[in-house]
């Protein structure tokens, strides 16, 4: 058992869901045309200044409250001043000593039970554009040229920064989880790591367990999905207790998650040694929330994910783990609960979701908003089989079809013919045949052999191609061989 | 009779409206003027002589079918090369942007395209605004029509030269620290910083954010009111900019200033005044006593720390202003360089003059770390205690009066290596732009054939009360000199 104990801060960054950017009026949705969504403005053109898009204030104070950080009254921008040929104007506005909301806090449900996190901060910002290097890392650093699209320059982007209150990869994990939920259900942002619309950044150290001094820390940037910061954190902290087990000590740096590599790199330290020179930014005024705003926008905050995972285990007999699940992304959650007011069972529900589908979603690399079947369909699925039309395993391929193709169930039960058999005169027919063709398997149920049952139901289920009422055929089977003859 | 290139422009809208003149013949007027005498004075930067063929024929086909006409319609002006006009170049006196052609108009350029502006060029300035001479241009001086071995006064040297040589009859320029009030002193004309806030900057290229004003250069008080009542406004692309019901400037113009309290800040009658510039600013303010207005000593004391705040906050801002010409996507690029940290350097070296190098040096250094606190956190202080001077001073006065250059033009040349001099020739002018309050600087006297000006401080918003106040004692004092650039130029 390892004498060291990490200790782990995480910096959020995610695209916040307004139509137009952060100070002009350009589109702020994802992709595009190269450079199609720029205006004077966010190409930083001589002479332009920036108008700050209220509702960017309004998402980010919604996602501050949510995160129980108290708003300032009175906050501001800073430049933040360093040269990438990727920010316009060279210099990036953010929030710097007077940030939107501060002093917050999650309390996040782990397996090994609730932990407290403070969050230090929530404040705004302006994304950059992107570079694309040309050059056989991708890295700048010996590319032949670079490429610039300014289409995500200006978008707006709230930063989340945790108190180093985590202390495992899994508890890293499962914050920037809860956070994604809890954004999704603001409807703040849409979190999709894979457009980049939330990143992570980690601090990470190492200290004596039960020791309270932070050790050196290393700051690992680069992490675009949950399995990447979780690994990153996982080699992060090998690495570091390799090092002072051996006697060596860490060096404070910024490292690169390398998936293709599964390590982090040194970052080239003269490269990124920046002194931002942050001022406050004379083009904007100080923003000044009055107090019925802020009421305004905490009274219209919807139900959070751990109010939800209460509700679904107290209200819908839940088991935790599944409402866990079903609450780590605001579209499962609703997946599940409108199938579940069309009447289905909810633990039935859960067990379709958790299983098949997301065996599906894994399947395919896709979000559960993708899929062909609606909550409707799957609620009439269950129902198919509470009402002892098709077996349970016929279910399976019956929800196959409905992937694949987004047919009623209804449908292709009755399309294919293969309701579930629970006509006795049909079944016993079968049963006879089964009897005469397995003598020997007869002979040991009646020598005592209770499990000889299980085979001779199978046969049955094989010659009736899975649709023979399971439950109804094990009755009559012992029926049948329990009658004296 | 004044040729027509030497009028005011009120007085030319008046004759166009009468039918007495066509908007071309200004035109054709201040062309021949600028035929003769810009090779001497480099007003200029760019001439458009499109635009203005232009908006002269819309403006007689206006006059003809009895249309009304806009307000700038017809009048020539200059235009400070600091302000965005859309497909014309905008240099901003700088190698960076020679061939930097704006995608969009400012603001006010906007707003006076509405009104028929008749833009005979882009003027000459010094880069990026920066600089009392105009001598930093990367398109060679400007030279003072009064004494073409002196300086204009800079910025704006090359919208005042323009003015006064004839080369146009009323300018834009912008003042970030003087750079209207000093060249519209040395040139002999009436210059209005607007208080922060008052007229739009979008479009006008940022020097300094916290400080940049855009106002106008003009021959007398009658024509600075016209102009600044079709740029002042609010504007929702500017977020600094004041959200004011624009009152009748010209309205303004009427009435005396019997009873007005007059305060002489004297902190800025001391040392550094040429003999002249104080008679000169003396005798006007005995003049104001003889209208009936109580002159009387002020003090800002903390005036005096005005010129060492500005030198860390103009800068820091421009660091960080001109960060954006780098190469990447418009404007001059440098070649040769192997990685992308070279072509930076490289093209900022090539692209940026010896004074804005300076400005950018001293800023990055006011605002790193471990220096931010006791430059620029310093620098904020003084500033405050300054503002709170002028808010105490305003308590007892109407206005307050100084020079607005402590000497008159000086020569070409003459404080070219010493930077620190050059910045003491903004030395009355300064405290106004950290303070955001409006100024006005008219034409007072003459020492050794050059004019001497008088500067005007307001309340905030008070633009009014300036306006009045500078009518009036242009009106007592007459002052009717004008240059003569041509003289020697004719065989």
């Amino acid at each position: 058992m390892s004498s060291y104990e990490a200790v782990i801060g995480l910096e959020i960054h995610a695209e916040l869901k307004t139509a137009s950017k952060m100070f002009c009026s350009c589109d702020a949705s994802f992709g595009g045309e190269p450079n199609a969504k720029t205006c004077p403005v966010c190409l930083g053109h001589p002479g332009v200044l920036p108008v700050l898009n209220h509702k960017a204030v309004e998402l980010a104070a919604r996602l501050a409250l949510a995160l129980n950080c108290s708003i300032a009254p009175y906050s501001i921008y800073h430049r933040k001043n360093y040269f990438y040929p990727d920010m316009p104007k060279n210099y990036q506005i953010s929030q710097y000593d007077l940030p939107l909301g501060v002093g917050g806090y999650l309390d996040q449900e782990m397996d090994e039970g609730p932990i407290h996190i403070g969050i230090t901060r929530v404040h705004l910002e302006e994304d950059t554009g992107k570079s694309i290097h040309i050059s056989e890392s991708g890295r700048i650093h010996g590319a032949e040229y670079s490429l610039e699209d300014f289409n995500r320059a200006g978008v707006p982007l709230v930063e989340i920064v945790s108190e180093p209150d985590l202390r495992t990869p899994e508890q890293a994990r499962t914050f920037v989880q809860e956070l994604k939920s809890i954004m999704e259900h603001l409807e703040v942002s849409d979190c999709k790591m894979e457009e980049g619309s939330l990143r992570c950044d980690a601090n990470i150290s190492l200290r004596e367990a039960g020791s309270t001094d932070l050790g050196v820390k290393t700051e690992v940037k680069n992490m675009n999905s949950f399995r990447a910061l979780f690994r990153a954190l996982e080699y992060e902290i090998e690495r570091q207790e390799e090092l002072l087990t051996s006697g060596g000590e860490v060096v404070q740096e910024t490292r690169h998650w390398d998936a293709d590599a599964n390590a982090t790199m040194p970052l080239r330290t003269k490269e990124y040694a920046y002194d931002y020179r942050y001022f406050p930014e004379p083009d904007l005024v100080p923003l000044e929330l009055d107090q019925g705003f802020i009421e305004e926008i905490e009274a219209g905050l919807p139900e959070l994910p751990a109010d939800r995972r209460k509700r679904f285990i107290e209200d819908l007999d839940l088991p935790a783990h599944d409402a866990g699940l079903l609450i780590s992304s605001k579209a499962m959650g609703d997946f599940f609960e409108a199938a579940v007011a069309e009447g289905a069972d909810p633990k039935a529900v859960s067990n379709w979701m958790m299983g098949e589908l997301s065996a599906y979603l894994n399947a395919q690399n896709i979000e559960i908003g993708e899929v062909s079947i609606t909550p409707v369909q799957m609620a009439a699925m269950i129902a198919l089989v509470d009402e002892g039309v098709i077996s349970g395993k016929i279910a399976k391929s019956v929800f196959e079809e409905m992937l694949a193709s987004g047919e009623d169930p209804a449908r292709i039960v009755e399309r294919k013919g293969i309701t579930q058999i629970s006509d006795e005169e049909e079944i016993s027919q079968v049963i006879e045949e089964v009897i005469g063709e397995n003598p020997k398997s007869v002979e040991d149920y009646k020598g005592g052999k209770q499990k000889a049952i299980g085979f001779l139901v199978g046969q049955v289920m094989r010659k009736t191609k899975g649709r023979a009422n399971p439950q109804l055929v094990n009755e009559m089977l012992r029926k049948s061989l329990d009658e004296p003859g | 009779m004044d040729s027509l290139y030497n009028l005011k422009a009120w007085e030319l809208r008046e004759m166009l409206l009468g039918g007495e003149v066509s908007a071309e013949e200004v035109l054709g007027s201040v062309r021949e003027r600028v035929s003769r005498v810009e090779d001497r004075v480099n007003a200029y930067i760019t001439l458009t002589e499109e635009e203005a063929t232009g908006a002269v024929k819309r403006a007689d086909a206006q006059l003809k079918k009895g249309e009304t006409l806009g307000a700038a319609a017809g009048l020539p002006m200059a235009v400070k090369d600091v302000l965005c006009t859309r497909g014309i170049r905008t240099t901003c006196g700088s190698h960076i942007l020679e061939d930097f052609i704006p995608v969009y108009d400012a603001t006010v350029i906007e707003a006076l395209r509405r009104e028929g502006l008749t833009m005979v060029g882009k003027a000459n300035m010094d880069e990026f605004a920066m600089g009392s001479s105009n001598e930093n241009s990367y398109y060679g001086p400007t030279h003072n029509p009064w004494d073409l071995e002196r300086v204009p006064g800079g910025s704006s040297g090359g919208p005042a030269a323009a003015v006064a040589a004839g080369e146009a009859v009323w300018a834009l320029g912008s003042d970030t620290g003087g750079s209207i009030r000093q060249p519209a002193s040395l040139c002999g004309l009436v210059g209005m910083k607007p208080t922060y806030g008052l007229v739009s900057r979008y479009g006008l290229v940022a020097f300094a954010s916290s400080l940049d004003q855009v106002g106008p250069i003009t021959r007398d008080v009658r024509d600075c009111a016209v102009l600044l009542s079709l740029i002042a406004g609010h504007d929702p692309f500017d977020s600094t900019s004041l959200t004011v019901e624009i009152p009748d400037y010209l309205a303004a113009l009427q009435g005396d200033i019997k009873g007005l309290r007059v305060g002489v800040p004297r902190e800025l009658m001391q040392e550094g005044l040429t003999p002249g510039v104080k008679k000169a600013v003396t005798d006007s303010l005995r003049l104001c006593e003889e209208l009936g207005a109580q002159v009387t000593e002020a003090t800002l004391p903390h005036v005096d720390y005005a010129l060492s705040a500005y030198y860390i906050i103009a800068p820091a801002e421009a660091s960080s202003n001109l960060a954006r010409y780098d190469g990447v996507r418009y404007g001059f690029r440098a070649e040769g360089g192997e990685d992308m940290l070279e072509m930076y350097s490289r093209t900022r070296a090539q692209g940026f003059g010896d004074e804005v190098k300076r400005r950018i040096m001293l800023g990055t250094y006011a605002l790193s770390a471990g220096y931010y606190e006791a430059y620029y956190g310093q620098a904020q202080k003084v500033r405050t205690l300054i503002l709170n001077d002028f808010r105490a001073a305003f308590e007892d006065f109407d206005v307050l009066v100084s020079p607005t250059s402590p000497t008159p033009a000086f020569k070409l040349g003459e404080k070219l290596d010493d930077p620190l001099t050059m910045y003491m020739s903004d030395v009355c002018t300064i405290p106004v732009n950290l303070a955001g309050i409006p100024a006005i600087s008219i034409p007072c006297g003459l020492e050794g054939g050059l004019p001497v000006g008088l500067q005007i401080m307001g309340k905030v918003l008070d633009e009014t009360t300036l306006l009045r106040v500078a009518r009036a004692v242009e009106e007592a004092l007459d002052f009717k000199e004008k240059p003569q650039p041509e003289r020697g130029v004719e065989p």
